[in-house]
């Protein structure tokens, strides 16, 4: 078949590029897992505990978040990992495949680089097969070090468990690397294809949150229900891996009969033309921050409205549960006698918060691509300063979390004003999320700070996002020291509805946010260009 | 008229790499300045240099009587840049990348706009992502073009562009000279040079060796002959000035030094001419005889930042 000649060697090649890419993917996802589970026996040292842990989640909310509740009724380890570890990972590894296989069939394409490669002695099908053997080979990587590492990780593992679950997820990834291979046939941009193979993930997830939450037929529908209907740890059932080994098998011959039809290059869906003219706005550095980032801002602003949305609709029912449970009324006692849905809302605006923060850090950082892909240097020419030119990025970035937290205070209230009848929720809720706009503006100066600085590792921001969340999410279980929370800015906001509004942590959140977006910008003035 | 641009010892390193080294550059209000020199010599540095940028490490530069660093925004009102690596946004077309170059700089001349994609032939519909590498230095030569800048500042601009559009791109350059506006036309292309710039600058290394009109350069160098004389070409090796002598059949060709024309040409009647043709050194011979026979030197001149 010399459609699929010099396979090998560019499956070798694409290891060689993605040598440390993938190997932080896989250990990542691993290691989060591993980590997680082990800490379960700390955490959930006897089986009432265990099942306290199953009576909190057993409710539509759990659903949504979590797993379908197999084994509820005799919580173990296993079941506890099957059900709370599962969903989450198989959307970490769903995008796994996702970047992967469009980095290397649609990006290529689109940067002109594939053309180089095909001018060799490259068969057509050839990126496409090299891509999918390596990404269905990463999912068999991290299979096989979930097997071992999990009846490592904590006793009561099963072997015949942790292969189910380890067969689950690869499942999971083999229908969206075949997925993203069909998305990568039909745009021209990376960035489309991505976007169109992310909503799938999105929507199958939320099929199977349905599904699960009214126990309908619905969850068979979506990849990551056939994951969860395995039952590892609790009543293995293999068939369902077969769905899924279908459904990709299905898209990959799909992606391929297209890619043996297509130009290289080209897409099925048309690039339109667009208008000969610029628009009034895109006239100023700001106008042309805005045309850039504006759909993902719109994105980014509708999921945080949903989310809101239902944050807000289920917070009720997540709260009457949280008081029937012995354990969590001591702490809800400790914390202040607030009114359980304040206790849940004020959890799920910082838990948002902390997401915001990734929007942030993206934005600022867009002005780091902007130098190292050249289009910096051509308006810098311009009577554009430095200042106003990064400044433009950076409203974009600190204003952005403004509409973000808008629309999620705005979700949230919604909901509840629908669920209470209190009108006065709305304002109430809102304020509660617009509180943490000056910790994201710290997270923006850090990010701007790291520009100005060091630009060619303005990256190392997510790093610091990365710990934060690591330390939020892990610290009580890791019993972590009181200062290490201190390092999140998140941490300083006033836990609003709970607590009552303080202006001093703002202030000073403002502040520091302030100095390091001052620093980033003289830096940035000071220094050279760099690509 | 003053200097446009006026450049002195300039020095610039990255890391180890000493990109510019001591780099000497004028360039007179009102003329077309070529800027020739190998990959690497230094070319693309100077420019980043003199929009402000990169910073030079030592030396002085001086742009329309400003510092290019300290006076950036206000220097680059009177100026347009066309860069040699064009990277457009994806997705934005070509006629709102033209627009809002335009307005960076004041205003959209619509007028000039059209006609200017007309000329070149554009389509301003289609997206950044689409166009090919010819068409996107178009996007970015327009966006220069339709200024109305004092000082175009040109780095290879007609890269990628077909023999076409070369000649409506020299067009529009001898519109801009006689308009008496300043060009900064760095290039490979040395027929655009020779037949656009008044003055010459060729830089290797990071230093401009040799500098003037093309007359005056041709001045300093070597004229070629070829001649078929009667007699044995005896002698000849022996002038001072003469070189690369090859003879065949009573054929002989050789290079001699501008300032030995006279003697070479006295001993040459004596040995009975027959047929005489000369012929005054090309850029190209220029540019080889600057940067042609130290090739491995060259090389090490290969400098981050600039190309």
């Amino acid at each position: 078949m010399t459609s699929l000649t010099g396979t090998t060697r560019l499956i070798r090649f694409i290891l060689r590029r993605d040598r440390v890419r993938l190997s932080v993917w896989v250990l990542a996802i691993a290691l989060s897992v591993l980590g997680s589970v082990a800490s379960f026996a700390e955490t959930y040292p006897t089986a009432a505990d265990r099942q306290t842990r199953a009576e909190v989640l057993d409710n539509p909310a759990g659903q949504l978040f979590i797993g379908p509740g197999y084994g509820s009724d005799n919580y173990t380890y296993g079941a506890m990992t099957a059900n709370e570890m599962l969903p989450l990972a198989a959307v970490a590894v769903a995008l796994m495949s996702i970047f992967l296989v469009v980095r290397h069939t649609r990006a290529e394409e689109e940067n002109e680089r594939a053309e180089l490669v095909r001018a060799a002695p490259v068969g057509r099908l050839a990126p496409l097969t090299a891509t999918l053997t390596v990404a269905v080979g990463a999912q068999l990587g991290l299979a096989a070090l979930l097997t071992i590492g999990l009846p490592a990780s904590l006793e009561g593992l099963s072997t015949t468990g942790s292969l189910a679950f380890s067969t689950a997820l690869a499942g999971v990834g083999v229908v969206f690397a075949g997925l993203a291979a069909v998305a990568a046939q039909l745009t021209v941009a990376a960035r489309g294809a991505i976007g169109i193979a992310s909503m799938a993930v999105g929507g199958a997830y939320l099929v199977r949150s349905v599904g699960d939450m009214n126990d309908t037929a619905l969850k068979w529908v979506s990849p990551f229900g056939w994951a969860t209907e395995m039952r590892a740890y609790v009543d293995e059932r293999w068939w369902p891996f077969l769905l899924s080994v279908a459904l990709a098998a299905g898209a990959v011959a799909v992606a391929v009969a297209i890619n043996r039809q297509r130009d290289v290059g080209f897409g099925i869906i048309a690039e339109r033309p667009g208008p000969p003219r610029a628009a009034r706005a895109l006239g100023s550095p700001f106008g042309l921050a805005l045309r850039l980032q504006r759909a993902t801002l719109s994105w980014w602003g509708v999921s945080f409205f949903v989310l809101g949305l239902l944050y807000g609709g289920i917070a009720q029912e997540a709260a009457s549960l949280y008081e029937d449970i012995d354990a969590l009324e001591d702490y809800l006692v400790r914390i202040g006698a607030a009114d359980p849905a304040d206790q849940y809302l004020a959890l799920t605006a910082s838990v948002s918060a902390l997401m915001a923060a990734g929007y942030v850090i993206q934005s600022v950082l867009r002005a780091r691509s902007e130098e190292a892909a050249l289009r910096a240097e051509p308006m810098l020419a311009t009577p554009v300063g430095r200042h106003r030119w990064l400044g433009s990025h950076l409203m974009m970035a600190l204003g952005g979390s403004i509409v973000l937290l808008l629309a999620f205070g705005l979700g949230t209230g919604i909901a509840r004003v629908i669920s209470t009848g209190d009108a006065g929720e709305l304002p109430r809720l809102i304020g509660a999320a617009l509180a943490y706009a000056p910790a994201l503006w710290v997270f923006g100066g850090l990010a701007a700070a790291l520009f100005g600085l060091v630009p060619r590792e303005a990256a190392a921001a997510w790093g610091v996002l990365a710990v934060i969340a690591f330390i939020g999410f892990l610290g009580p279980i890791l019993q972590l020291p009181d200062w290490s929370y201190d390092l999140s800015p998140l941490e300083h906001v006033p836990t609003l509805p709970v607590a009552d509004f303080s202006v001093a942590p703002e202030l000073v959140l403002t502040a520091v946010a302030a100095a390091l977006v001052g620093l980033g910008l003289v830096a940035f003035r000071r220094r050279d260009l760099q690509t | 008229m003053a200097a446009a641009i006026s450049i002195s010892n300039l020095i610039k390193s990255f890391g180890r790499t000493r990109a510019l080294d001591g780099l000497d550059l004028t360039v007179q209000g009102g003329e077309v300045h070529g800027y020739v020199g190998p990959n690497g010599a230094g070319k693309t540095t100077t420019i980043r240099i003199l929009l402000g940028l990169l910073r030079g490490d030592e030396g002085h530069a001086e742009l329309l009587g400003g510092d290019p660093w300290n006076d950036a925004v206000a220097l680059h009102r009177r100026l347009a840049y066309v860069p040699g690596d064009v990277n457009l946004w994806p997705n934005l077309t070509g006629g709102e990348i033209i627009d809002l170059f335009a307005r960076l700089r004041g205003g959209v001349d619509r007028a000039r706009r059209d006609d200017l994609l007309q000329r070149f032939d554009l389509d301003p519909t289609k997206k950044g992502r689409t166009y090919s590498k010819g068409n996107r230095q178009k996007v970015a030569l327009i966006a220069g073009l339709a200024s109305d800048a004092e000082l175009l500042i040109l780095d290879e601009p007609t890269s990628g562009l077909d023999p076409l559009m070369e000649v409506v791109f020299r067009d529009c350059i001898q519109e801009v000279k006689a308009e008496g506006r300043t060009v900064l036309l760095s290039s490979h292309v040395l027929a655009e040079v020779e037949a656009l710039c008044d003055r010459i600058s060729i830089i290797r290394l990071g230093r401009v060796v040799e500098t003037g009109s093309l007359a005056e350069l041709r001045h300093l160098t070597r004229t070629t002959i070829t001649a078929e004389v009667a007699k044995p070409a005896t002698g000849l090796a022996e002038l001072p000035g003469i070189h690369n002598l090859q003879t065949e059949d009573g054929r002989i060709s050789f290079d001699v030094d501008t300032g030995r024309l006279e003697d070479t040409v006295s001993h040459l009647a004596g040995l009975g001419v027959r047929a005489l043709t000369s012929h005054p050194p090309t850029l190209e011979e220029l540019l080889l005889r600057h940067y042609g026979d130290e090739p491995a030197q060259a090389q090490e001149a290969v400098a981050e930042g600039s190309s």
